[in-house]
């Protein structure tokens, strides 16, 4: 099984862990990823707060380079690149003038392109019980809080996934790994996202609040699709931690770590030893 | 939150677009789409908010300018426009920079030191950043869609 590949810059800068993470673990399953050349910023939060032009035109070139590069899908593992590739691709197919205008604007053609794909919709293409006969180490011991955040189920018109209150796929494949996920109120409340450089104060409260909830109900670690959301609950953990005045040491985990573990990586083969709360040890 | 969404919507609704533009919840707003989401009428509440800061922001009213999200915003946007993607190091010397020659606040300007170290030992920092081969064509998508931040 093979996808085209759009990292992002988070995944190619101090998210580089989640990289690892997910072509290793992928490799493992068999599924290959080949990078798009030449792909672009998506534009992220500054874009589209700041300039609703670009929040297309950066987008669309991306999805106008993977398909002139052959690509039929395209794994987007960051979700806010991939809320906004979906965004693009509905913008323009709904606008054949905007259409026009933006292959323009990009200097390529503007048609669609790929079908963009989150990570849990590669897990389900691998299909859960492909994915539990793979297992070779149950993680009978963990007890995450599947934390979905914003992008990979809002806005639910333009991302078209799981359910936007209730979502379940993660939970659904960490049962596969023989995980026992807890039932919690804030997966998919804000962590602050963006704001982790320009207000600190408002990451600590909302992802506070998200570390106080997982651990109230039982959870021992977080599971999460999303690099900037592993940056607020991860990296930022000791200064909630000062913060809240509460002591979590909750180790943050991404999806492709969980699956990684369970196939029998290790945590420094998956990078996740770089993590800032690291299981079993004082960060 | 000083003006709620709801509240905001409200204020358009009234055409009272200046307090809807001087409330200080458009720049709080971290576009989790919550709103958008359940709002029972489907009025697209983070479109309105981006919609908001963009016209606050193309005004070149003060109070935007100041908002270190808009900074941070706008540092991020010059960077894309050189690199073709985000260089963390020169995104964080530039917003950092520019924060201090505003507000000359030293205790900002080192909050997050300590980061460094800590990234680094981890392999998680990258000194030269990545760029695309074609920057020219970046920058002209950057120059087509003006009028935004630049």
């Amino acid at each position: 099984m093979n996808f085209g590949y759009y990292p992002g810059c988070a995944l190619h800068g101090s998210s580089n862990d989640y990289e690892q993470s997910l072509r290793v673990c992928l490799t493992a399953l068999g599924v290959g990823l080949k990078e798009i050349d030449e792909w672009v910023c998506c534009g992220a939060t500054a874009a589209h707060s700041l300039n609703h032009k670009l929040a297309v035109a950066l987008p669309a070139r991306n999805l106008a380079l993977a398909h002139a590069q052959g690509f039929a899908e395209m794994l987007a593992p960051c979700p806010m690149c991939s809320m906004q590739l979906l965004r693009a691709q509905q913008a323009v197919e709904h606008d054949p003038q905007l259409r026009t205008e933006i292959s323009s604007m990009v200097e390529a053609k503007v048609d669609g392109g790929p079908r963009v794909l989150n990570l849990i919709q590669i897990f389900d293409r691998i299909g859960l019980d492909a994915l539990k006969a793979a297992v070779q180490q149950p993680l009978k011991d963990l007890k995450p809080a599947c934390y979905y955040g914003c992008l990979l189920v809002r806005p639910p018109t333009v991302v078209e996934f799981d359910d936007a209150e209730q979502p379940q796929s993660m939970e659904a494949v960490m049962m596969a790994l023989g995980a026992k996920p807890v039932a919690w109120n804030y997966k998919t409340e804000c962590c602050g996202a963006g704001m982790t450089m320009a207000s600190p104060e408002t990451v600590l409260e909302l992802s506070g609040r998200i570390l106080a909830n997982a651990a109230a109900h039982g959870a021992n670690c977080l599971v999460v699709a999303c690099p900037m959301c592993h940056v607020n609950l991860d990296m930022r953990q000791a200064a909630i931690e000062e913060h809240t005045g509460k002591k979590f040491g909750l180790p943050v985990y991404y999806l492709t770590d969980a699956v990684g573990m369970a196939l029998g990586l290790s945590t420094r083969e998956l990078g996740a030893d770089r993590h800032f709360v690291v299981a079993g040890k004082e960060a | 939150m000083d003006t709620p969404p709801t509240r905001l919507i409200r204020l358009l609704q009234l055409g009272d677009t200046e307090t809807a533009l001087r409330a200080d919840s458009i720049w709080k707003c971290v576009s989790c789409q919550t709103c958008s989401t359940r709002c029972p009428k489907s009025v697209d509440c983070a479109a309105v908010m981006d919609a908001l800061r963009q016209l606050a922001f193309q005004r070149g009213s003060a109070a935007a300018a100041e908002r270190r999200t808009v900074v941070f915003q706008k540092a991020f946007l010059n960077n894309i426009r050189r690199n073709g993607r985000l260089n963390e190091i020169e995104l964080i010397a530039a917003f950092k920079g520019e924060v201090f020659f505003r507000g000359r606040s030293v205790p900002f300007l080192f909050e997050d030191a300590g980061l460094a170290g800590q990234l680094q030992k981890r392999r998680k920092l990258h000194l030269r950043g990545e760029k695309v081969r074609d920057r020219g064509v970046v920058q002209r998508i950057f120059e087509r869609a003006a009028g935004g931040a630049q």
